[in-house]
């Protein structure tokens, strides 16, 4: 077939929009051909999501127009998006959890008043769906029962079962193990073979060169290049998401191992339900070293570091520096914590790690508003704090560089900066860090790399936890791989690779 | 105590339970779909008083019916107003339906017939009489006499107001509209995660204002039961709490409509029990207080809150303004 002859299967001609004085989306044109798997990358709010949005009738485009297979085509709404056949997986699973899978494929598209029927008619289809492209499911498991891998099935069944000719997946591999992503692909790749058109976004670079056909590039609301995804390079698309020259390695020389820091032995949590969450784990941090946790999320990482952090309580023996810390009772808080060496750069830095509505100053003090530095007889110090935070500030390249701007205000990473310099300046022996660069762009990522390592090179401890097998890769020193509330394992850094812990994090023993 | 007098105390729960019920089943609807509603007191209470005040005026009391339905539908929509299309706090919007109620009903009663801010009492066409079923017998010394078949026939069965009949076939409607149909589907589905709604095609809104109206509907029927068919015309906050055990009830049935059934007569027989405390008395050989016996269902869903008789899981999405995004 030769493309100049074949419409485009979605055509955006100079999208815009804005959300008050922010311009989402800048004169955007975008051409996917039909049987392509296209991928858009583009860091967080460079403007992917919003244009996805208006192509499914989430919002609507200030200025443009789009084309569907050739035929210029009004979205108000889901609606006519659906009937234009898109389909969307949202990276935030669109399910009723407690509904079967069947339930929630038919929701919305049922075939009269009737349950009855519907509930038949889909089943049917269902089962000649998951035979044409390998997507197997139980048509009445409950949505809450299955794994993320299978319900992300559901959503794409949903799409497939409403016809869609046009496929956008948001994020898909967020939540999966790698072998999930590799099936996910395949499934990709066969529903490609069908003539499906496959958009697919994400921030991953690797993602992008392994899946899709064609690549466009989104950085500050604009499209800043489409190119064919064989023509180019990890680096050379980095370099178009931010704008310059990004390294994408992390720099560092081989550990000089101190004592040990961090020694915890048969750690145990139970739940407020009752469900055991860490199943007597045992792990070392040492000096000059860093640890990373991999693992799926869900499987324990965030309960290790809350105990750690000394908001949660645990059973089993912790020590620092060869002196016990108590994981219950009243010295069992993160101000005990904090005070015996240990920070903590909590995994949700907008709900455990900063107070959104609060100054950048204010937040700076926060755990540390006891310093004696801050206060001035009984009052604190308001000037003392914002003077010590400007300085922060600048060293860690928080922009703008202003104390007096709320936490909200900031872009992801330098909110983490923000967290960062707060914990890391105040030497701690003991670093706990939790998905450092979760939500963070490109280049802040490169200088939260550079100062994680710097302080392993001071001779500090660090725990790092990450859903991001590259980032554990790429700066940990040792890595355990978490399965279901224990250790699956621990390896030398430089002697695994993604496969082997990726089978780890399934759970299967290697 | 005899057989007679148990039949007597059924019958009683029957009558106590059916606002009850009615109350429930619109609650029911309502947070289903995502919308919490502790307005139902003050919607039964609004529409006891416009269905006996309408009644009164016109001598219909199917008029009054209507005029009941309609001030408890006026006051759904501004709870779906203020919670739906504005997104404001449900749990406040419920509060202010409740008091606006409870003045505005002894404010006109005041004003339009000036007897203390009641309603004059209802007679006749004004009224929601008992049906007796054929056969049945009507006088009390009649069916206290009759085979014990006869007086389940005569005293429990027969003798109720069209709308118990009513209410009681709302039960098994409710559970086929719920579970066998396309607006229950997504009904339920909106109460649990609307974003799944809203990204399937289906207007979010619409749903919610379709299930709100519903609940108006049931509120309505349940007000105008209790000052047309329960009791003769319209007195002070005669919906006395109902609205609340009816919440009540809610949880106890983990919003499901048969369990709404059962719950509600539960507590309906509490209620009937209050009323003659000379039975209990003879039965368990120790005087209880009344309160206790009306505090009881809420000892009751306290209990079930605290989880030891299984767990009360509401939708998922409730008491949650809706809000498009990703």
């Amino acid at each position: 077939m030769n493309n100049d002859t074949t419409a485009p299967a979605i055509e955006l001609k100079g999208i815009s929009k804005a959300f008050g004085p922010v311009q989402a989306n800048k004169d955007i044109s975008i051409r996917v051909m039909p049987g392509t798997i296209h991928g858009i990358i583009g860091e967080n709010g460079a403007g992917k999501s919003t244009l996805m949005s208006i192509l499914y009738g989430f919002y609507k485009a200030d200025k443009g127009e789009i084309f569907i297979g050739g035929q210029k085509t009004e979205i108000p709404d889901s609606q006519a998006a659906i009937a234009a056949g898109i389909g969307m997986v949202f990276q935030h699973f669109k399910l009723v959890e407690n509904f079967t899978v069947l339930e929630n494929i038919i929701l919305g598209a049922e075939d009269g008043r009737l349950l009855k029927p519907s509930l038949a008619k889909a089943r049917k289809s269902l089962l000649e769906l998951a035979a044409e492209y390998e997507l197997n499911v139980d048509p009445d498991a409950l949505i809450e029962e299955i794994g993320v891998g299978m319900q992300q099935r559901v959503e794409i069944l949903k799409a497939l079962y409403r016809q869609a000719d046009i496929l956008i997946l948001d994020e898909p591999t967020g939540v999966l193990t790698p072998s999930e992503a590799d099936q996910l692909f395949r499934i990709l790749g066969r529903l490609r073979a069908e003539g499906k058109t496959i958009i697919l976004i994400t921030h991953k670079l690797r993602e992008i060169m392994e899946a899709t056909d064609t690549v466009s590039v989104m950085r500050r609301g604009e499209m800043t290049a489409t190119v064919k995804t064989a023509d180019t390079s990890p680096e050379e698309l980095a370099e178009l998401m931010v704008g310059r020259k990004v390294l994408l390695q992390v720099d560092k020389t081989p550990p000089t191992l101190g004592d040990v820091v961090l020694d915890v032995q048969n750690l145990r949590v139970v739940d407020e339900q009752g469900v055991e969450r860490l199943k007597s784990i045992s792990l070392n941090v040492r000096a000059g070293e860093i640890l990373g946790i991999a693992g799926v999320a869900g499987n324990g990482q965030s309960e290790l570091l809350e105990v750690l952090g000394g908001y949660a309580d645990g059973t089993g023996s912790v020590t620092l520096n060869g002196e016990a810390i108590d994981l219950t009772g009243k010295y069992s808080d993160g101000k005990t914590r904090r005070a015996r060496g240990i920070a903590h750069v909590p995994e949700d830095r907008q709900r455990e790690g900063l107070i959104m509505d609060y100054s950048a100053w204010e937040n700076t003090a926060f755990g540390y508003h006891d310093d004696p530095a801050y206060q001035s007889g009984i009052f604190i110090n308001n000037a003392a704090i914002r003077q010590d935070t400007e300085e922060k500030m600048e060293r860690f390249d928080v922009r703008p560089p202003n104390p007096r701007l709320a936490a909200k205000n900031f872009s992801g990473g330098n909110q983490q900066k923000i967290v960062l310099a707060r914990e890391i300046e105040r030497n701690p022996d003991l670093l706990l860090i939790g998905q450092p660069t979760r939500g963070v762009d490109i280049g802040a990522i490169e200088f939260i790399h550079q100062q994680i390592v710097a302080l392993r090179d001071q001779g500090k401890a660090i725990l790092l936890v990450s859903v991001e097998l590259e980032e554990i890769l790429s700066l940990a020193d040792r890595v355990a791989v978490m399965f279901d509330g224990h250790i699956m394992g621990e390896r030398a850094a430089g002697e695994t690779d993604e496969k082997e812990l990726g089978l780890m994090m399934a759970g299967v023993e290697t | 105590m005899d057989f007679f007098t148990l039949i007597q105390i059924l019958d009683a729960t029957v009558r106590l339970a059916i606002p009850l019920l009615l109350a429930c089943l619109a609650g029911l609807f309502s947070e289903r779909a995502g919308i919490f509603d502790i307005g139902l007191e003050g919607k039964m209470l609004a529409a006891a008083f416009f269905s006996a005040a309408i009644a009164s005026m016109t001598g219909s009391v199917w008029i009054g019916l209507l005029a009941g339905i309609a001030a408890s539908l006026f006051l759904s929509g501004i709870h779906g107003l203020a919670s739906i299309t504005f997104r404001g706090n449900q749990l406040i919007s419920g509060v202010a339906i409740n008091f606006l109620a409870a003045g505005m009903t002894v404010l006109i009663a005041q004003s339009w017939f000036s007897q203390g801010g009641r309603t004059p009492s209802l007679s006749g066409a004004e009224r929601f009489n008992p049906i007796n079923f054929p056969g049945a017998l009507t006088t009390t010394n009649e069916v206290k006499a009759a085979s014990p078949l006869m007086q389940v026939y005569s005293e429990l069965l027969s003798g109720h107001s069209l709308l118990v009949y009513v209410a009681l076939l709302t039960v098994p409607m409710t559970w086929w509209l719920l579970y066998r149909t396309r607006f229950g589907l997504r009904l339920r589905a909106v109460g649990e995660n609307p974003a799944a709604v809203d990204t399937a095609g289906v207007s979010v809104v619409g749903l919610r204002y379709a299930a709100v109206a519903i609940c108006g509907i049931l509120c309505g029927i349940a007000g105008a039961y209790l000052s047309t068919a329960l009791q003769a015309g319209f007195v002070k906050d005669m919906s006395a709490g109902r609205g609340f055990i009816a919440l009540a009830a809610l949880i106890f049935a983990k919003w499901r409509p048969w369990h709404a059934l059962y719950a509600t007569f539960l507590f309906g027989l509490f209620q009937a029990l209050e009323l003659r405390p000379d039975v209990i008395e003879a039965v368990i050989g120790m005087k209880v207080q009344g309160q206790f016996l009306g505090a009881l269902p809420y000892i009751m869903t306290v209990v079930i809150l605290a989880g030891f008789v299984g767990k009360a899981i509401p939708p998922r999405a409730g008491g949650e303004p809706y809000v498009k995004e990703r």
